[in-house]
């Protein structure tokens, strides 16, 4: 039952989805309008404070969002749009930095310190933690442990 | 006058936090008992001074004095009441008050309430707390001071941004603060640990409550936060990997690392070391925070008015504190005790993935948010390091945590059985394949991150269950027996398990809300109806409706599904003449746990001329489950902080409790 709720929700979510901004700015054909949709949140509107122009309601990022309707409806790929706006605007245009050789530092620092992390704990404490190399129990220790167990016998 | 003696107190409260080092620190050389307490005296009395001046600025704000140049500035005589209140805190001279007040008042606490520390490392702790306290209060008097008066006083003030008259963002600073400035008390013990060459159990039992109620403060600040953006901001996003929101988001992981370490410590003696140093790093990065949001070094949306003086100053401070902090920690770490050893899968081993994943999305998120200032310092190119970012890093990293997470508690210490751990998760583990494979399925795979996180969603909540089922022996004791163990289980416990399945309720909210949201947008005249999703919106009629300090058209809006009425929704679009500032107040129609999100926007001439306007509704499926799980964390926090053991003059009736004789029952 819960089941078959869950799929009612993503039944209605598949056949409504599409449904765009702005009426005016919207392209009359669909999958190209998804496509533009789906580019929109990847480019900065470089006037607003840290918004995408899918959420801005400034002029420059209607005016971006023109251009990436035109630029679509022409028959451009995502990249070619991509690389249109880079060339244009700059690297800042894009929301994700690009993936080379110079953001390297970027995009590996985080996988890095994982495995990095990982490999020195697993990798040193095979080596310095033999099983049973733990040292046995002073006096006090043991005196202490039977008394416990005795309270928690009773 | 009032406000002259807010200036006056501010004033004697640096002189007495000056006083709180110089007593707390001979006192420590010397030993002496007199000068601890007129340390812990001068502590109190400085945090008393703070809040007389906290007063004053906000009988200024009530009373609209626009000779004080902060009211002026940042207030207005026809400003609703709470907002005078909350414009206290919504300037940056008004927040650094705050926070001195947060910084004294936490240190008066210990000062005044924390009978059980040990006095030699409790002067110290007073001493770092009234350090930060002298640096803090300096930095407000001479750089950014509240009470500073208008040669020429204007006779209207220049109002708070209308986007800040909000409920929820008029009652996030404090809770932001708390948090911020709470690990204030825990970067202390930390220094003091390291003074005093001491970090064991007893030391992380001190710490604990600390960076639990901390922690929790964080989590309530900045879910109000996500809460504000989501509805005042008008296009339903609620987290956008802003550098304010990273500059909150920072602490809050650190803080997370540090409460799963301080479990460790205090537990099993190890890690001590680790766990005083993300006790340096927790508040250390609520300092990086206030640098990065007052110093108009990154642009974002909520940034203050801001100043590259006030810009170093700042960064002078952090530099100063946590230069000290850290330089001590190198110096004196080494000499720490190593704690008790423990095989790599074990109870401590999943804390120690914990706290690895933990500060690697830490690194994330502080690489993201300073990446393009490095960047543009050494190229001179500019660039934006923005929300694909994060989803390609933080996302799978945070993954990674989440998929260990189960299998942690379910382990002993010292050394665990991962593989019992798996076996008694199968159910858990299944279920979550199950939905995931589901949502792939119905989603074809065009959702296949969704589908990923929902699964770990549900892997995280049924993995609680499974846990707290084996705690109490559910299926392999007798009834009785479970009903017993059920009833025994320590608040700690109840508290893990909300927390953690708080984060399970979050993941599965936004993997959903992000996924699956709708969105409609059309020019609507009077009594034309849009679809969102399956629910009919139509704009029955569009009404004047002016508040104190704004003009505004409110538009009444049906929301119908099926042609059964779900809601009357008034969202509005309002005109703020104090800022000529332009905003749209969101109606949200609550539906089970989805959201029917409507915005008023522009008038536009419809088809026929006739006046319409654009309407935008969106259907924001089970969203409020992305506000209700980090505020069943933070009640997590805050049950465990209820527990027993954790209450602060705890540690020292349980040592006195252990030397008597058990009586026989």
């Amino acid at each position: 039952m819960k089941r078959l709720g869950l799929l009612g929700w993503l039944l209605v979510a598949v056949l409504s989805m599409g449904a765009a901004a702005d009426p005016s700015e919207r392209l009359a054909n669909p999958a190209l309008e998804a496509r533009a949709k789906a580019l929109f949140p990847q480019i900065r509107c470089m006037v607003c404070q840290n918004e995408s122009i899918d959420d801005s309601q400034a002029d420059l990022a209607a005016d971006l969002r023109k251009i990436v309707r035109e630029k679509v409806a022409a028959g451009r790929s995502d990249s070619e749009v991509r690389t249109y706006l880079v060339q244009r605007y700059g690297e800042y245009v894009m929301l994700k930095p690009a993936c080379s050789l110079t953001n390297a530092a970027l995009w590996v620092t985080p996988f890095a310190i994982v495995f990095l992390g990982l490999f020195a704990f697993f990798g040193l404490k095979r080596s310095s933690l033999v099983q049973g190399q733990e040292t046995a129990l002073t006096l006090e220790e043991q005196a202490l442990l039977t008394k416990l167990r005795a309270v928690e016998g009773e | 006058m009032i406000v002259e003696i807010g200036a006056f107190c501010l004033i004697l409260s640096l002189i007495l936090s000056v006083a709180q080092v110089g007593l707390s620190v001979f006192g420590r050389i010397r030993r002496s008992a007199v000068f601890y307490g007129a340390g812990e005296g001068a502590a109190g009395a400085a945090f008393l001074m703070v809040l007389i001046a906290f007063a004053a600025l906000m009988y200024a704000f009530v009373t609209s004095d626009f000779s004080v140049a902060n009211v002026a500035a940042n207030s207005h005589s026809a400003k609703p009441l709470l907002y005078k209140v909350a414009g206290v805190w919504g300037s940056h001279e008004g927040s650094m008050l705050l926070w001195c007040l947060a910084l004294t008042g936490f240190g008066a606490i210990v000062a005044l309430m924390a009978r059980g520390l040990p006095a030699a490392m409790k002067s110290v702790v007073v001493a770092s707390q009234g350090s930060l306290g002298v640096l803090f209060l300096a930095y407000t008097v001479f750089a950014s001071n509240p009470f500073v008066r208008l040669l020429q006083p204007p006779v209207e003030g220049r109002s708070l941004n209308p986007l800040l008259q909000d409920p929820a963002l008029a009652f996030h600073p404090p809770f932001l603060y708390g948090g911020y400035v709470g690990f204030s008390i825990v970067f202390s013990f930390a220094i003091a640990a390291l003074v005093e060459g001491r970090v064991d159990a007893a030391w992380a039992r001190w710490v604990r409550p600390w960076s639990l109620a901390a922690w929790s403060l964080l989590t309530v600040g900045i879910t109000l936060g996500a809460f504000w953006a989501y509805y005042e901001l008008g296009w339903g996003g609620w987290w956008f990997w802003d550098p304010v929101e990273n500059a909150s988001f920072m602490p809050w992981l650190i803080g997370t690392a540090l409460l799963h370490s301080a479990v460790v410590t205090e537990k099993r003696g190890a890690l001590s070391g680790w766990t005083v140093f993300l006790a340096l790093g927790a508040f250390t990065f609520s300092m990086l925070g206030a640098f990065l949001v007052r110093s108009g070094v990154l642009t974002s949306v909520h940034a203050f008015a801001v100043d590259p003086k006030r810009g170093i100053l700042l960064l002078t401070i952090l530099g100063l504190a946590a230069g000290a902090g850290f330089g001590l920690f190198a110096w004196r770490a080494p000499k720490l005790a190593p704690g008790g050893l423990f095989a790599p899968i074990s109870r401590e081993g999943a804390l120690v993935i914990n706290n690895l994943v933990l500060s690697a999305a830490t690194v994330t998120v502080l690489l993201g948010t300073l990446y393009p200032l490095i960047k543009e310092a050494l190229t001179g190119q500019s660039l934006s390091v923005g929300t694909p970012y994060f989803n390609l890093t933080f996302a799978p990293l945070m993954s990674l945590a989440f998929l260990v997470l189960p299998v942690g508690p379910l382990l002993s210490w010292k050394r665990g059985d991962g593989l019992g751990a798996l076996q008694r998760l199968w159910a858990a583990a299944g279920v979550a394949v199950a939905i995931a494979l589901l949502v792939v399925w119905v989603q074809k795979p065009t959702h296949v991150a969704a589908a990923v996180g929902m699964g770990l969603g549900v892997w995280l909540i049924v993995g609680v269950f499974v846990e707290i089922a084996e705690r109490i022996h559910l299926g392999r004791a007798s009834s009785a027996e479970v009903r017993r163990r059920l009833g025994g289980l320590p608040r700690g416990a109840w508290g893990m398990s909300l927390a953690h399945a708080g984060l399970g309720v979050f993941a599965l909210g936004a993997c959903f809300e992000t996924a699956w949201k709708i969105e409609a947008a059309q020019a609507l005249s009077i009594n034309q109806s849009i679809t969102v999703g399956a629910y009919q919106v139509r704009l029955s009629d569009v009404v004047a409706a002016n508040g104190p300090n704004y003009i505004a058209e409110r538009g009444l809006v049906t929301v119908t599904k099926n042609a059964k009425p779900v809601c009357e929704a008034k969202p509005e679009r309002r005109f703020y003449p104090a800022n000529s500032q332009t905003t749209s107040e969101v109606a949200l129609c609550l539906e089970g746990l989805d959201d029917v999100y409507l915005v008023m926007g522009e008038r536009r001439a419809g088809s026929e001329g006739q006046p319409a306007w654009l309407v935008r509704a969106y259907w924001n499926p089970l969203a409020r489950l992305i506000f209700l799980g980090p505020l069943l964390m933070a009640l997590g926090g805050a049950v465990s902080l209820s527990d027993r053991r954790l209450r602060f003059a705890a540690p020292r009736r349980a040592v006195e409790g252990s030397g008597r004789p058990v009586p026989a029952q």
